[in-house]
């Protein structure tokens, strides 16, 4: 490997970025199996309830953070605790390959 | 939801203990057996399906559209070398209607730019192009293909270009395992997002070429550390999906998570198999989707039925405490190493024929025999 500036790097998930799927991640609700689905390469994971909420907000647009807010004021928790949470598990998404950064709020 | 838990595969989806099979996830379609390369291990059986006996476009868009009923999640597009279908795209096009989740497995020497951007179009998901080693004068002499490694590279490039996702499918063996590090970082440069690095499995076109692809311990070792050294410096970057060699092995792979468990296999004349391998054993009958509809072959087949669960297995499978975690390894292998697929996978070092299997490879490994058999519809041509 080369010093490439165009070489890929490692996404790190923040609250002040805007995160979504990518086009081989696929959330779907499965019928037969009656459950949500993650569909990825050679893989199939089972997101919980709170994930798939949490995926079906991650549009691209809304931060962490927001979702989190709003996460927050659903659950009346605290939004730290959420956005905590929000964030590793989306950096486990991303570190697996399967999350995209959208537009990033400055 | 804090950590990885909330995303954990394979739960709800596989089938519970006891349970002879469950819903299936994934299915390989090998849309055809003709294939311009000649890998000399060659995961087709040895006996190829002739064009003149492959489904129709019709038959397989009717297959396609009952698949998400059962269950089906994925169809991964194989062969042969899928694109040597005319209407592939058609295919994928019909896939991505009946609401699935689809994969191209290509050698990618006769994509071009304008039928990637078709595919991508009819809703591919994703796509895996096999690579032979990283030397084109290695990679083109193992696939047997005169410029073929130049061509994968700008398959590759076009791959990405056209926003798909690509997969690396490094198939390594003695003769090219010490390009491994090369290999990853190859797949880095072309932007792709996951390397598959497999051993080759021994049977059919393998098991024919197996003195001149079997690796020594040494090499499994040095594989091993290059894996874990690599997956560590590319967290986030690239990711390793990593097949160990069972030859070296104490215990057998799970094959296909069981016998018609969860996953099946198409073959190009439409008979549905529990895995790629399974016309490799001899004596048994496979029903077709011209005959059947998919969902009865899925329950009632009696080839599936004849080794799911754990009844069948004789010992020491039947009183070991393994036997729902492997179900027994791989009846593929059983039946090529010791003529009964019934037997316990000789990978397994409870097998008595283990010894003797790891020391034929031990022994194959060091005699220093290069030259393949290439796989082709005329039952292989040695190496000139
Ligand atoms: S392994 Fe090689 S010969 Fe066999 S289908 Fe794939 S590219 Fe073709
Ligand atoms: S004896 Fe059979 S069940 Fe036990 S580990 Fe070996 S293959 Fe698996």
């Amino acid at each position: 490997m080369t010093g490439d500036a165009r070489a890929p790097q490692r996404l790190i998930v923040t609250g002040e970025m805007a995160v979504t799927l990518p086009r081989h991640v696929q959330l779907r609700f499965n019928k037969p199996r009656d459950m949500w689905l993650l569909l990825a390469p050679e893989r199939v994971l089972e997101p919980d309830a709170i994930a798939v909420t949490v995926l079906q907000k991650c549009d691209g647009t809304r931060t962490i953070r927001d979702i989190s807010q709003e996460l927050a004021d659903i659950y009346t928790a605290p939004v730290e605790t959420i956005e905590a949470d929000v964030t590793a598990m989306m950096q486990d998404l991303a570190d697996k390959g399967f999350l995209t950064e959208g537009r990033t709020h400055e | 939801m804090s950590d990885a838990s909330a995303l954990e595969p394979d739960t709800g989806l596989t089938p519970g203990k006891g349970t002879s099979h469950g819903l299936p996830v994934a299915v390989l379609l090998e849309v055809t057996h003709r294939c311009p390369l000649q890998c000399p291990y060659c995961s087709n059986p040895v006996e190829l399906d002739r064009p003149k006996s492959e489904l129709s476009t019709e038959e397989w868009v009717r297959v396609l559209h009952e698949m998400p009923d059962l269950g089906i999640l994925q169809v991964h597009f194989s062969g042969g070398e899928p694109m040597a279908r005319k209407d592939i795209v058609e295919l994928v096009q019909a896939a991505t209607d009946a609401g699935l989740y689809s994969n191209l497995i290509t050698s990618g020497v006769t994509l071009t730019r304008e039928r990637l951007e078709a595919l991508a179009d009819a809703g591919l998901s994703h796509v895996q192009i096999s690579f032979q080693a990283n030397d084109p004068v290695l990679a083109n002499r193992v696939g047997g293909y005169k410029n073929g490694h130049a061509k994968k590279l700008e398959a590759a490039k076009w791959t990405r270009e056209a926003g798909l996702p690509l997969t690396v499918n490094a198939v390594m063996h003695r003769q090219n395992l010490h390009e491994l590090p090369d290999m990853i970082d190859m797949a880095v440069e072309m932007g792709a997002h996951r390397i598959e690095v497999a051993n080759v499995q021994y049977y059919g076109w393998a098991l024919k070429n197996r003195a001149a692809l079997m690796p020594t311990m040494a090499q499994i070792e040095e594989c091993n550390r290059v894996v874990e050294e690599a997956e560590e410096r590319l967290k986030g970057i690239l990711a390793i999906d990593y097949v160990v060699p069972d030859y070296y092995a104490v215990r057998p792979k799970t094959c296909m998570g069981g016998w018609g468990r969860q996953f099946f296999n198409i073959s190009p004349a439409g008979r549905v198999l529990p895995c790629h391998a399974a016309e490799s054993i001899t004596g048994l009958e496979f029903d077709s989707v011209r005959d059947h509809a998919l969902g009865w072959i899925w329950d009632h087949s009696p080839a599936l039925n004849l080794y799911r669960g754990t009844d069948w297995m004789p010992e020491p499978c039947q009183s070991c405490d393994f036997k729902e975690e492997d179900f027994g390894g791989c009846r593929c292998q059983a039946f090529a190493l010791t003529g009964d697929a019934a037997n316990t996978d000789p990978a397994c070092s409870f097998s008595p024929h283990h010894d003797a299997i790891f020391k034929t490879a031990e022994t194959e490994a060091e005699t220093g025999e290069t030259r393949f058999i290439y796989r082709n519809l005329a039952g292989g041509t040695p190496e000139a």
